[in-house]
């Protein structure tokens, strides 16, 4: 059997189990007899999304801004930490030990603070976000730019080369699963994030959706806001899932 | 008497960690001439990795006289060191030709020349054909000829090879000996070669320094008067089996 034969293979039976558990779900509903508040159909599910006033494109619009922002600047700031990290290393001796004493701190029991000090919206949430997918990724980043094999530092060294050729050739590239591995952990964290935010204190988004829909017992579109949460979560995931695959060669990837 | 390319007399290195002091190498006196492929042979603890890194500058000495390079044999320390490792350490992501160019990346050779020269290396050590390749798809030891491709690239006088064939299995061992045999005879380097094998430093030598541990020191060193071509039927010979004996004798195993 040919790779690309097995790879069909493998996506038919993924989709194949998708469809199982939608069946599955369908099955329980109908035969179980079960109330629609207490678990609607796939179908009631879907039709959730004709109601003009759940708002579901503006509600996803808000809850992705949220996501993503968080996201990109965790990213961009634990790469960055990480590297200062690396350059300047009684930084990292005095700094490390204190994110990780901060890494404890369960990040959802500083939503309340986190109104009280930036109010309620898009921009705490991001920060929500941006608190709970930040130390995966500084932390990670930091171990991968530490790996470095002493030989190879040995090699360098016999040709003279400079510390900037060092971190280019072979310090940044050898981290890049590392910081990879980081990264698809905060996508899913970043999700988790901006959804307490939201939860918390909000007055837009899927998750204060989920609130309002709660108090009128429309459990059909709770179900909905879930999925599309979930979608959101896959795509992020599916785009740095996409990057790594361009950039880090097959046998070098982390698992 | 033509100047030898490396010279070492008395040279002495003590290690210090807490408490007490650690005498990695004494009494290292030796010659090595241009051309040469000297295999320093011990048990562990010996000092010879250590007097390896002597040799490619990255470790300082306590005392006695180093010195790399004639009046004809220039040695630029920067430019005339190649090194291979245990591990063939290549970069996974990079295909097998940039990783050969590496060190002329690193010494800002002209980027044209050195490809085609990379590429005639890779020829040399039995790699045609794997140049675009990545290293996972390579054995451990096609990987490690692209160590030593590596290692000849930016046209080094001296290589530098620590336990090169240690983490390969004993038929590929003996297999990378003659390929190695062949590629200093083509080459035309000098080699110091580390090994803790008897046998191969032997068969690879033109000159075999012992080195013992406990307290570490230089026990002998001599000259291997077997000609070349080295084949793998003079391991038989009476000869050999005189020179491998020599060995067993300092190590203390006979």
């Amino acid at each position: 059997m040919g790779a690309s034969s097995q790879a069909v293979q493998r996506y038919g039976l993924a989709v194949l189990s998708h469809l199982a558990l939608v069946l599955a779900w369908y099955l329980f509903v109908k035969l179980g007899d079960v109330p629609k508040f207490v678990m609607p159909s796939p179908y009631e599910t879907i039709q959730a999304l004709l109601v003009p006033n759940y708002r579901w494109l503006e509600n996803i619009a808000v809850t992705s801004t949220e996501i993503f922002a968080g996201y990109i600047v965790a990213v961009a700031f634990g790469i960055g930490v990480a590297l200062l990290f690396s350059w300047f290393r009684p930084l990292e001796m005095v700094v490390m030990p204190l994110l990780v004493s901060l890494n404890m701190i369960p990040k959802v029991a500083l939503g309340p603070l986190i109104i009280v000090w930036f109010k309620y919206g898009v921009g705490p949430n991001a920060l929500m976000a941006f608190a709970i997918c930040f130390f995966p990724i500084v932390l990670t980043t930091a171990r991968g730019l530490r790996e470095v094999e002493p030989d190879l530092l040995d090699l360098v060294r016999t040709l003279k080369g400079s510390r900037w050729q060092l971190f280019t050739k072979i310090q940044l590239p050898g981290a890049l699963p590392y910081i990879f591995s980081g990264m698809k952990v905060a996508a899913i964290l970043a999700v988790a994030g901006a959804i307490v935010g939201e939860f918390l204190g909000s007055d837009r988004g899927l998750g204060y959706l989920m609130l309002q829909v709660q108090v009128t017992l429309d459990t059909a579109a709770m179900f909905m806001a879930v999925i599309l949460i979930t979608l959101i979560g896959m795509v992020l995931y599916g785009l740095v899932l996409g990057l790594e695959r361009m950039l880090v060669v097959r046998d070098a990837r982390l698992q | 008497m033509p100047e030898p390319f490396i010279h070492l007399a008395g040279v002495q290195k003590v290690y210090r960690t807490r408490g007490a002091d650690f005498l990695a190498v004494s009494e290292a006196t030796f010659d090595i001439e241009a051309g040469e492929l000297a295999a320093l042979v011990g048990p562990s603890g010996c000092g010879k990795t250590t007097l390896l890194k002597i040799l490619a500058g990255l470790h300082r000495w306590d005392r006695g006289e180093v010195t790399i390079g004639s009046r004809t044999q220039l040695f630029d320390p920067a430019r005339d060191i190649g090194m291979v490792f245990q591990q063939p350490l290549l970069l996974k992501w990079r295909r097998i030709i940039d990783n050969v160019l590496l060190p002329t990346e690193i010494l800002g050779l002209p980027m044209t020349q050195s490809r085609a020269r990379a590429r005639e290396l890779l020829a040399l050590v039995g790699l045609r054909g794997s140049e675009e390749k990545f290293p996972y798809e390579l054995s451990g030891g096609m990987q490690q000829r692209a160590a030593i491709a590596r290692a000849l690239i930016h046209d080094p006088k001296l290589i530098l090879m620590d336990e090169p064939f240690g983490a390969l299995d004993a038929l590929t061992r003996e297999k990378m000996n003659l390929e190695l045999l062949r590629i200093w005879q083509e080459a035309r380097k000098t080699i110091v070669f580390v090994t803790h094998g008897i046998t191969e430093a032997v068969f690879l030598g033109t000159r075999v320094i012992v080195l013992t541990a406990g307290p570490a020191r230089m026990a002998d060193n001599f000259a291997v008067e077997l000609p070349h071509p080295r084949t793998l039927d003079m391991k038989t010979g009476e000869k050999f089996g005189a020179y491998t004996r020599r060995i067993y004798r300092l190590l203390g195993m006979e």
